[in-house]
């Protein structure tokens, strides 16, 4: 377990950070550029020093100001894949990659391992001068893992690159955070990242923590909405593949409380799945719908019913444990007739799919 | 006409020589002087910023007076020097060294800085969450990315070195074979009147000499941008 508790001063900058993330799993550090993200990071890297508090992986304190703990970042066994990747310009892919081998320590994941997993093997014999912005990151990735560190922290590996970059890299990183079986700190300002990467998420807005928790209940909560929601709200669901319909190549995906139909995804049954489904797709009705081509209804529980002013209005869902979030007209929920504590029929217009290599949304209907 | 005189060859191999030891001198204190500056805030960072560029504001003539009040057989530091280890510095080649050294320091100092400024401190940082020591992250990552620095430092060195005169004459005099340098011979040619052939040939010397250093600096500086993968020009 990471846990982190400390307070940062620069300037007219304060940050506050208290959190515990799990000992496996990504750990997304999410908000507006200048919230503290990286300097969270940094603090736990060691190449920022907070005024007082404690940080420690695992059991082991790397800072705790009462105690005058303060480890050295090159005692600290970590990995660090820097925004802009820094790999050392003078030395070939190899040798960068090969820098925080020490002798005697953990021979794995060892340098074939890694330049397999992240497809290095053409580049090894470049220069960091001659790679894409792709190939860097790819490289910086490889270089910290192979240090063998015992938390590996991510400073917007993908910021610096363009979309076609990322789509190149972000397969590399969901294969990682499977592989890997030690704490990753993720740190982005892209929500679509934090959904498909992370596990625990970590809301920050000028240098506060707003909250912290799994992905599907942070990007559920409406009062988060300003934060969570780039272009649209919507509820994160997560899902394992059910079945598979190979005569109408559909897939079902369970989750507690319902289940969805997609088009087919190339996954074994059992494998996690996490679905975004946005508020806008979903609609609503009193009495199980028949008649309609549409293939996912949903029943689920009212909680919550947002207020504003605005002709819109944002109603939260509860199918089994599971939180959806539908928005709708303020006249559809007058004429609905909606309250808190009613049984509706949520109807799933169409359902992306965060997780899995497919990536593009899915029409469900 | 091309076979050299005892006199040129002794100008000529000197100055190299004085050369040479100022360039290895300057190297490792400007790098230390310059890593102090670029890196550390301390009060009296001004003092020492200061004190490193005076050979640059003062006659040389100062400076050559100061290392004699300094470095003579009779002064606090030279007879010191000459009690406990017998090394005598004034009015000796070693002394023309030390003086060239002295007026070149601050040159190197500033090419040297400025590379160490420029330098991505980040790139210091990430070989440090690698695990490298302090000692590590110098070797491998500080020093050889200020190479261009270290170049530049080192070939204004020596160039200085090879031009110095007003410090050289009134620290170690013009002794043939001892402290004349090729400026000195020259200076002494130009005293006799008469012909001035002597005084051509040894300008004509220090020309070709400085013409191959620069040739030499620049075929070097290419070969450091090459090894730094073309992401870094020389700090000039």
């Amino acid at each position: 377990m990471i846990a982190v508790d400390i307070t940062v001063r620069r300037g007219a900058f304060t940050l506050n950070a208290a959190f515990e993330a799990p000992s496996n799993g990504v750990t997304a550090l999410y908000g507006r550029s200048g919230s503290g993200k990286t300097t969270i990071i940094n603090a736990i890297a060691g190449l920022v020093r907070p005024e007082h508090g404690r940080i420690s992986i695992a059991g082991s304190t790397l800072f705790d100001s009462d105690a005058e703990i303060d480890l050295p970042s090159a005692k600290r066994r970590l990995g660090y894949v820097f925004q802009e990747g820094r790999l050392f310009p003078h030395m070939s892919v190899e040798r960068n990659l090969l820098y925080g081998r020490t002798a005697g320590a953990d021979p794995h994941p060892t340098l074939a391992e890694t330049v397999d997993l992240l497809g290095l093997a053409p580049l090894l014999d470049r220069r960091p001068a001659s790679l894409s912005g792709g190939e860097r990151q790819r490289v910086a990735i490889g270089r910290a893992l192979l240090a063998a560190p015992r938390i590996l922290l991510m400073d917007e590996p993908l910021a610096s690159l363009d979309a076609e970059r990322r789509a190149e890299i972000l397969p590399y990183l969901a294969a990682l955070r499977r592989k890997l079986d030690i704490p990753v700190v993720y740190v982005s300002h892209q929500m679509d990242e934090v959904i498909r990467l992370a596990d625990t998420m970590v809301l920050l807005e000028a240098g506060e923590i707003v909250a912290s928790g799994s992905v599907e209940a942070l990007t559920s909560r409406f009062d988060l909405a300003p934060l969570t929601a780039e272009r649209d709200a919507g509820a994160v669901l997560a899902c394992t593949v059910a079945e598979h319909d190979p005569r109408y190549r559909l897939t079902r995906l369970a989750f507690d409380g319902g289940s969805l139909w997609v088009g087919v995804l190339n996954l074994p049954v059992g494998e996690p799945v996490r679905v975004r489904i946005g508020a806008r797709d979903v609609a609503l009705a009193l009495t199980p719908p028949s008649g309609i081509s549409m293939l996912n209804v949903i029943a689920a529980t009212v909680t919550k019913i947002g207020s504003g002013s605005g002709p819109q209005v944002d109603i939260g869902l509860l199918a089994g444990t599971t939180a959806l979030w539908a928005r709708l007209t303020r006249r559809s929920v007058a004429e609905l007739g909606l309250v808190p504590g009613m049984t509706v029929h949520a109807l799933v217009k169409s359902v992306s799919i965060a997780d899995a290599a497919t990536g593009p949304k899915l029409d469900a209907g | 006409m091309l076979s050299l005189t005892p006199v040129e060859i002794d100008a000529l191999l000197l100055s190299l020589r004085v050369g040479f030891w100022s360039v290895a001198i300057c190297l490792p204190l400007g790098l230390l002087i310059a890593a102090i500056l670029a890196r550390c805030r301390f009060p009296g960072r001004w003092l020492l910023d200061g004190i490193v560029h005076l050979p640059l504001v003062l006659p040389p003539v100062v400076i050559g007076y100061v290392l004699l009040v300094l470095l003579g057989r009779r002064g606090i530091v030279g007879a010191w020097l000459y009690e406990t280890f017998e090394i005598t510095l004034a009015f000796t080649w070693k002394g023309a060294a030390i003086a060239a050294a002295v007026m070149a320091l601050p040159l190197t100092v500033r090419a040297i800085r400025l590379s160490l400024e420029q330098m991505d401190r980040g790139l210091e940082a990430a070989a440090r969450t690698l695990g490298a020591s302090e000692f590590r992250v110098f070797m491998t990552i500080t020093l050889p990315l200020c190479l261009p620095g270290l170049l530049t430092g080192a070939i204004l060195a020596f160039a200085r070195s090879l031009g110095e005169f007003g410090a050289t004459i009134t620290f170690v005099s013009n002794i043939p074979g001892e402290t004349q340098t090729l400026p000195l011979a020259l200076f002494a040619e130009t005293q006799v009147p008469g012909d001035a052939t002597p005084a051509i040939r040894l300008t004509v010397i220090a020309i070709a000499v400085a013409l191959s250093a620069l040739v030499a600096s620049e075929f070097l500086a290419r070969r450091v941008a090459k090894r730094l993968g073309g992401g870094q020009e020389g700090a000039s």
